[in-house]
């Protein structure tokens, strides 16, 4: 049992922390599947969670905040939309783009209309999402392994956990099951088939990255409203391009991206544990060399090392009738 | 897409792409209950009003002039260095070795030695990426962003863990010997407080230098050949690989110099961060400099500039807050480079019909 | 077939479309009638506008004026939507197949059958068994695109019009790319659906495919349609110069050639392709100075890849190529820069994916792969008026027009792009130039002086090798002419005795027969 209270905060905060990490890289997922890079994962998750937070610190009400982040996520998702798809700019300036307008302009609103040195007032509990306790968490209590693991485990989440968790099938199914993620998939791969089979390929395309953006936005609330208890200045600190890392590593499939994204919040979990720790002979353990391995690993599958990571054909293009 | 003549391309385009960045956040400023034309004024005068605050801009110009550079001698290959804020930071570690391992140098033989460090370390590191990208086809945008990943967590690691001097409790390292250090333009009027430094004379023969290299050189011809059409430059017989690797180490190079005007010329040890974005706003220059050293330079002017006046604005104008130029940076790459056939149609049209 | 004119209306009327991009005029006035139950051929060279027209009547492009009428009503087909729902399904020349997705998904895209693919999939399945069945159309439904063959790609996209319940199917130059055998299965596909009383429409710029199959004839010259035929009632040579616009001209007389010394020469080369391939195999030639080699084939039997092999644009697999009688491959220094330093000149297959930099000056054009050449350079520099002023030099030799080093290259016609790679090249005095498609998309008067260039290397003792899809002219220009077919040589061919029917009989792949 020792060994179990060891794991199983561990193995919780993997789970909290892997959250905004698989709802970032289902964001990109949806996306690129359609065709469009999206490098502003980072940018509309920091969007939807100053939109969610100064929701929820003005009305009290989170629901009111998760809706206003999936807004917010959205304004700036279509903008993405109409650079890339209508005018046929540049994807990845676009991303970049988005990135430093989110940043700057959260901060600045949040200055603006809060004051408080750029943060939004710290969000009281009805104004956030809180663990809950599914039922007969506490009656199994007594039951050796399945009743701890069930209650600090399975229980004892926030709902946007179990929604990111439940969005893994339900993603799959989308874009394998049904007619929407066949043409979507089909226009992240051969755009001009969707075309000529008598579909739109920008309205395709403006679906695809419109979910990525919704999915940025719960990302968001989630960091600002359930990790976090409101906005601090630039509080995704990266973890939309680990969500981007994480993508890749799941070669663009729901399955393993859950996979990668686990592994990932295993990892952050991990070296916050070990942080200040000292290891004899080597002294205070890396915690970096942690931190840094999603970036690694990305790299090392680009490069060919293990695996090959093979994006969907036509993403990065935009879609012109070739004369 | 509509052709428009090559002055409204490179003059008329980038100035109406800034005036509407700055229309719409003056608008937002106005909405959010702030007064505009204050803010404007604040930032003019912040930044250029005096002598120290024309240091303080040319200072940081400086430093986006460099990254910049970089930015804009990769796009001319075709490829797009995101890299250039892990580039930088890992020069400061070369810097910064040379600095203080090499003290007992006179400051002659330091200087250029740490200079030559930091390129050193800045090229190696965008060279990995170009490797990657040239002999095993990984994607260099998506690569350099890791790198900009990897660099800081190697650089807090050997920060916090190696470089910080025994007993200090700050992340930093022991401070320069003062024989590395680049002098400041005292003679040129500025205040011994401004921080603007020799650097800025660097970063203007850099551009000098990027520009002959890549307009007056084959070498350089033959990088914009490969910018254009990887094709047409394989039919020219232009060994792209050893190129993407050279203009990467190049570009790393250069941001490289960033390291040099922060750690030699004003901050005279290494700090956490101190490369606080300029690799990002090198992006924004690029665009806004259409890729070429001269436009470069005038960004970056324009950006110090920002920069320099929006922190004053925070002081002078409280409701606004600094980070508001990070959003004019923003707005201003969205604009040029993402939504840069918004106004090229209509801007073809009206000047086609003036035009005759 | 048999029925009686103007009983039934016609499957398609086209009335007066106008087409434009930009200064092109791709179709001009254009009147087109297609009964119903034939098939319908559409001929004329490359750039007449044949591929414009069918991109409007399948509402991938929409016409500037003129209107469309299908089973004599007036349609408006504004996209891709309005010609499926007419019944007008199109196999377009590059494949619209997903390579990733099996063959069921790639036919049901678009007509999918709900929301959810679970119960549309049966059907199709059925379906799909059902039109194979009927049409001779056999392809696995679980197989990937990117495992089949070109010729089974082609059925999956014949396949896919039918499902969507193709009346009219267009084919844009079907047979390209694939073999003849290959292509007498499409033909017997499109008799099949025929026979059921569908129509066909038939582009392409091969007039033996047109007596072969069509009922009638359509000819398409500079964005007109200029004649229309019984297929019956007329000839290939009528058809030639009806597209052509004035009759074949018999190859003008040329000196006999002078043969020199053997100056490139491949032994046992193969060659593969980006996607490890093998496109060219165990390939032998041998080219003298002063004379003109030409290499005939079907487009897509490795003459593309043999070029660019002997250019060092591509590193064979196996073999050895010798310039000048040194042996550059094997050799380290096998590349386009160091061959052009042995005097190798190089006219690629594709200009302006690899001839011209489109968006940089005529000037920079004209030194691209010659970069490196001092005779450009002062203090070291590249100076911009030297190479402007060889620019303008190569522009008046070669007359060029417009003569203007400064504007851009995109901006020059077809024929005057050709023209200038063709000065940039041939000034180098090469030993060896290797030349492909050298008219593509060239007018007339541009494809005359382009010739007489050619023959003009020859006769200054150059070795020329020449690749060109065009029979004619490959046999107005070569001296010996080689057959590719497969990546093989299929048998070489003295000019004289070369005619339509031999060389034919290679490219499609069928050995001479050796008399003892």
């Amino acid at each position: 049992m020792e060994a179990l209270d060891l794991i199983l905060p561990i193995l919780a905060a993997t789970l909290r922390t892997a959250t905004p990490l698989l709802l970032g890289a289902l964001a990109g997922l949806f996306s690129e599947r359609a065709g469009i890079i999206d490098v502003g994962l980072e940018g509309k998750m920091l969007a939807g969670a100053f939109a969610a937070a100064a929701a929820a610190a003005v009305t009290g009400n989170v629901l009111l905040g998760l809706l206003a982040g999936i807004g917010g996520a959205c304004l700036l998702g279509l903008v993405h939309a109409y650079a890339c798809i209508t005018l046929r700019g540049s994807q990845v300036v676009s991303g970049m783009a988005i990135n430093i307008v989110a940043s700057g302009l959260t901060a600045t609103l949040a200055l603006a209309w809060f004051g408080l040195g750029g943060q939004t007032p710290s969000l009281p509990p009805a104004a956030r999402f809180l663990p809950v306790t599914l039922p007969g968490a506490a009656a199994l209590a007594d039951v050796p392994v399945l009743g701890p693991v069930y209650a600090a485990l399975v229980s004892g989440q926030t709902v946007l956990v179990y929604l990111a968790l439940a969005l893994v099938p339900l993603g799959a199914w989308v874009l394998y099951r049904t007619r929407f993620g066949l043409r979507l998939r089909a226009c992240g791969e051969h755009p001009a088939a969707v075309d000529t089979a008598g579909l739109s390929v920008a309205r395709l395309r403006y679906g695809g990255v419109l979910i990525a953006a919704v999915l940025c936005g719960i990302a968001g609330t989630y960091i600002a409203t359930a990790q976090g208890a409101g906005f601090v200045r630039d509080m995704v600190t990266g973890r939309g391009y680990i969500a981007l890392a994480a993508m890749i590593l799941g070669g663009w499939r729901p399955w393993p991206i859950l996979f990668t994204c686990l592994l990932f919040g295993l990892l952050d979990a991990v070296a916050i544990r070990l942080q200040g720790v000292v290891l004899p002979g080597i002294g205070a353990f890396p915690v970096q060399a942690l931190q840094a391995l999603p970036y690694l690993l990305t790299v090392v599958l680009l490069a060919g090392f293990m695996g090959r990571a093979i994006p969907p054909r036509a993403s990065g293009q935009p879609y012109v009738k070739e004369r | 897409m509509g052709d428009v003549p090559r002055w409204a391309e490179l003059a008329l385009l980038p100035v109406l792409n800034l005036l509407l960045a700055l229309a719409l956040t003056a608008l937002l400023v106005l909405a959010t209950g702030g007064d505009p034309v204050a803010a404007l004024t604040a930032l003019a005068v912040g930044s250029l009003g005096s002598a120290d605050a024309l240091g303080y801009t040319l200072y940081y110009a400086t430093n986006m002039a460099f990254t910049g550079l970089a930015v804009a001698v990769a796009f001319q290959g075709g490829l797009f260095n995101i890299g250039a804020e892990g580039q930088a930071y890992l020069a400061g570690l070369g810097v910064t070795l040379a600095a203080l391992h090499l003290g007992f140098l006179p400051a002659a033989l330091l200087v250029p030695l740490a200079i030559a460090g930091g390129a050193a370390f800045g090229a190696a590191w965008a060279a990995i990426p170009g490797w990657l990208q040239a002999r095993r086809g990984s994607h260099i945008v998506i690569t350099t962003i890791m790198f900009n990943f990897l660099a800081a967590a190697l650089m807090v690691h050997l920060i916090v863990n190696l470089l910080t001097a025994p007993g200090s409790m700050a992340p930093e390292s022991p401070p320069f010997p003062e024989a590395a250090s680049l002098p400041g333009l005292a003679q040129l009027g500025f205040p011994s407080s401004a921080p603007v430094n020799l650097a800025l004379g660097l970063a203007v023969l850099a551009a000098l230098g990027v520009w002959l290299l890549v307009w007056r050189t084959p070498w350089g011809y033959a990088l914009r050949v490969m910018g254009q059409s990887p094709a047409v430059a394989s039919y020219a017989g232009i060994d792209q690989g050893r190129m993407i690797i050279l203009v990467m180490a190049l570009s790393g190079a250069l941001a490289g110099g960033v390291a040099v005007n922060e750690l030699l010329g004003a901050q005279h040890k290494l700090l956490l961060g101190f490369t606080s974005g300029y690799g990002f706003t090198g992006i924004a220059v690029a665009l806004m400099g259409r890729n070429h050293p001269a436009g470069v330079l005038l960004a970056a002017l324009l950006f110090g500039a920002l920069t320099q006046g929006g922190a004053e604005l925070a002081f002078e104008v409280p409701d606004v807050p600094s980070e508001i130029v990070v959003l004019i940076q923003g707005l201003v790459i969205l604009f040029t480079g993402a939504l840069g056939n918004m106004l090229r149609p209509a801007l073809a049209r009206v000047l086609g019909r003036a035009g005759g | 077939m048999g029925k009686a004119e103007g009983m039934a209306p016609p499957a398609i009327a086209l009335r007066g479309i106008e087409k434009r991009f930009g200064a092109v005029h791709a179709n001009r006035a254009v009147d087109l009638t297609v009964r119903r139950g034939t098939i319908h051929g559409i001929i004329g060279e490359n750039g007449a506008g044949k591929s414009t027209l069918m991109a409007i009547l399948h509402g991938f492009y929409q016409a500037d004026a003129g209107s469309i009428l299908v089973n004599g009503r007036e349609v408006a087909i504004r996209d891709s939507r309005d010609a499926i729902r007419l019944g007008i399904e199109m196999v377009h020349q590059h494949f619209m197949l997903v390579e990733r997705f099996t063959v069921l998904e790639n036919v049901m895209l678009g007509a999918e059958g709900g929301p959810l693919l679970a119960r549309g999939a049966a059907k199709a399945r059925a379906e799909l068994a059902r039109l194979g069945e009927a049409f001779g159309l056999r392809v696995d439904p679980d197989a990937r695109i990117e495992n089949l063959p070109v010729g089974a790609q082609q059925r999956v996209e014949i396949l896919k019009a039918l499902y969507r319940g193709a009346e009219l199917l267009i084919l844009d130059e079907p047979t390209g790319v694939l073999t003849p055998q290959e292509a007498d299965d499409l033909f017997r596909v499109l008799r099949a659906l025929r026979a059921q009383g569908r129509t066909v429409l038939l582009i392409t710029h091969k007039l033996r495919e047109i007596m072969a199959i069509t009922d009638r004839v359509s000819v398409m010259r500079a964005g007109r349609m200029v004649a229309h035929r019984e297929t019956a009632a007329t000839s290939v040579a009528e058809l030639g110069e009806l597209m052509i616009g004035r009759r074949l001209a018999a190859p003008a007389p040329r000196p006999a050639p002078k043969p020199g010394p053997v100056l490139l020469e491949a032994r046992n080369l193969s060659v593969r392709d980006a996607a490890g391939v093998e496109r060219v195999k165990g390939v032998d030639l041998a080219l003298r100075g002063g004379e003109i080699l030409g290499i005939a084939g079907v487009a897509g039997n490795g003459q593309g890849e043999l070029l660019e092999a002997l250019a060092g644009m591509r590193r064979p697999s196996a073999g050895e190529i010798r310039l000048g009688g040194q042996t550059v491959f094997p050799g380290r220094d096998f590349n386009p820069a160091a061959l052009r330093r042995q005097r190798l000149g190089h006219v690629p297959e594709d200009r302006l994916r690899s001839g011209l930099l489109r968006n940089a000056s005529a000037a920079e054009t004209a030194i691209l792969g010659y970069q490196d050449d001092p005779s450009w350079r002062r203090f070291g520099l590249l100076a911009p008026a030297a190479v402007a002023a060889h620019a303008a030099r190569l522009m008046r030799d070669y007359d060029v027009r417009p003569a203007d080093p400064a504007l851009r290259s995109a901006l020059f016609s077809g024929g005057n792009q050709q023209k200038l790679i063709l000065a940039r090249e041939i000034d180098r005095d090469p030993q060896v130039l290797l030349v492909g498609q050298p008219t593509r998309g060239v007018d007339i008067g541009g494809i005359d002086a382009i010739h007489q260039r050619l023959l003009a290397c020859r006769a200054a003792g150059k070795a020329v090798l020449l690749v060109s899809v065009e029979l004619d002219e490959i046999m107005a220009l070569a001296d010996r002419i080689l057959v590719m077919f497969d990546g093989r040589i299929m048998g070489e061919l003295a000019a004289a005795e070369a005619d339509e029917q031999r060389l034919g009989l290679l490219m499609a792949g069928v050995a001479p027969e050796r008399a003892a």
